[in-house]
């Protein structure tokens, strides 16, 4: 049974209708105790389905830990969103509730490599020397 | 802002997955973003606040800000 309600996958469709470029969501998953790794799956499933841009591309964090490493990613479920460039946008368990429109609006700027941010943001970050690793705190609801 | 420069990474965290993690920084509410491991910024702040503060975070000798 799809999570998706009909209505919200006409909604993703759309949303993500316009897609310029391909977009890769590298997912770690593992067998044993990680419960939300099938659901994450199966979600990242429904969204592939609904644009041809879109692909998910699986593998198992224990048996690929080394591919895990390079994404930075030691846990599952785990998402690397990958567009022409792999900027670095990672998310770590099921982007479900608000988090899933996160992950929407993550595939479609690494799809268009462009922020969206104003002037002034950018300026700021094209200044930027040093690293800058940010962890996101959220819940779902 | 991961997409706008190749020294920022983003990881958006589900914290009620990763009881290790926000314990590890404390996280009794959300948003909250943890950048580079020690500076924290609570809640969401406009776009220029928040990238300002995550900028200033990364240079050298920067504490804690709530």
């Amino acid at each position: 049974m799809p999570i998706l309600s009909p209505s919200d996958a006409a909604r993703v469709r759309e949303m993500l209708a316009d897609l310029p470029n391909p977009v890769r969501l590298v997912f770690f998953t593992q067998t044993l105790n990680c419960e939300t790794c099938e659901p994450t799956k199966q979600i990242l499933g429904e969204v592939a389905d609904l644009s041809d841009q879109v692909t998910v591309e699986e593998h198992n964090l224990l048996l690929e830990q080394a591919l895990a490493a390079g994404y930075g990613i030691d846990r599952a479920p785990a998402i690397a969103v990958v567009g022409a460039r792999d900027h670095g946008i990672r998310f770590l368990g099921i982007p479900s509730g608000y988090e899933f429109m996160s992950l929407l609006d993550a595939i479609k700027v690494a799809s268009a490599g462009d922020s969206g941010l104003n002037e002034a943001s950018r300026a700021m970050l094209a200044g930027l020397e040093s690293p800058l690793a940010l962890e996101v705190f959220v819940t779902p609801t | 802002m991961a997409v706008e420069s190749g020294k920022v990474t983003s990881f958006v965290v589900e914290a009620s997955e990763y009881p290790d993690l926000v314990r590890k920084y404390h996280v009794s509410g959300v948003p909250k973003t943890i950048v580079n491991g020690t500076v924290e910024i609570l809640g969401a702040r406009p776009e220029e606040d928040f990238i300002r503060t995550a900028v200033g975070a990364a240079a050298p000798g920067a504490s804690t800000v709530s």
